[in-house]
């Protein structure tokens, strides 16, 4: 019975939470923003489905989890590394190169 | 109360906290001023709460087959989150989305300059609300009192 009232009541913060987190996805104001709340979208998900197969008492969305852990990690890594910068203040090497992220010379250089 | 009925309410409760951690996040996410602090937010559910969920679904289910799924997903989460939230904030720090005042000590800003980067200055127009809000961010007398990072900005800003 206990049981049953924390898990839906989790379900339910979830939801709220996921709400929340959508808003801040549409408002911004930047990408990386945005990058961040779809971050927290996928790890409600992933909370949610754990919730889901408790409550249920199955094993079926546990490779869910797994893929939808590791595709948030693709998914915000490609958006901050080539997204991020677009044309603001941004800190430039040495070289002066023009718009900035144009792979491994920009990565090496910002390593030293 | 059997063995099998406590470790139910013991997963419970961990899942139950995993998802109070998720909604913290969510309020941190929409009370916080800027990319960092949202940052800071967002990253609770993303090692600890998923940490405890993944307990709490082993401990709940006790089945051995789910096992390995589980602490696969704990590892690669743990091994994958740290490296996401570095690119995220060196990409904010990159092009100029912190908050100067927040900020007590700058010495990422020194090493920088130090190393010969500039704060370049763009040629956009400040009619969006993005640029707009980094105006209102950047302090530029602060800029100013760091010698050698105001090498590229402009003071009338």
């Amino acid at each position: 019975m206990i049981v049953t009232v924390l898990l839906v009541l989790g379900a339910a913060m979830l939801a709220v939470a996921a709400v929340l987190t959508v808003y801040r996805m549409s408002k911004g104001p930047t990408i990386l923003d945005r990058v961040i709340a779809a971050d927290v979208v996928l790890a409600i998900v992933v909370a949610g489905l754990a919730t889901e197969a408790v409550y249920h008492r199955h094993l079926t969305t546990l490779p869910i989890m797994l893929v939808v852990s590791l595709v948030a990690f693709a998914g915000s890594l490609s958006m901050a590394r080539f997204f991020a910068e677009q044309d603001r203040n941004t800190w430039l090497p040495p070289e002066g190169e023009a718009n900035g992220e144009s792979g491994p010379t920009r990565s090496s250089a910002g390593e030293s | 109360m059997s063995l099998s009925e406590v470790a139910d309410l013991i997963g419970a409760v961990l899942i139950f906290l995993g998802c109070f951690l998720c909604f913290s996040a969510a309020v941190g996410l929409v009370r916080f001023p800027d990319v960092l602090t949202r940052m800071h937010a967002a990253t609770k559910p993303q090692t600890l709460g998923l940490l405890v969920i993944v307990i709490g679904v082993a401990v709940s289910l006790r089945e051995p087959v789910a096992l390995g799924m589980l602490f696969l997903i704990a590892v690669l989460q743990l091994l994958t989150a740290p490296v996401a939230a570095h690119m995220v904030a060196r990409a904010a720090y990159r092009s100029n989305q912190v908050e100067n005042g927040a900020i007590v000590t700058d010495e990422l800003a020194e090493d920088l300059a130090r190393a010969g980067f500039s704060l370049q200055e763009s040629g956009r127009s400040d009619d969006d609300e993005q640029d707009q809000r980094l105006a209102d961010h950047l302090d530029p007398g602060d800029l100013d009192a760091e010698e050698g990072r105001a090498a590229g900005t402009d003071p009338a800003r």
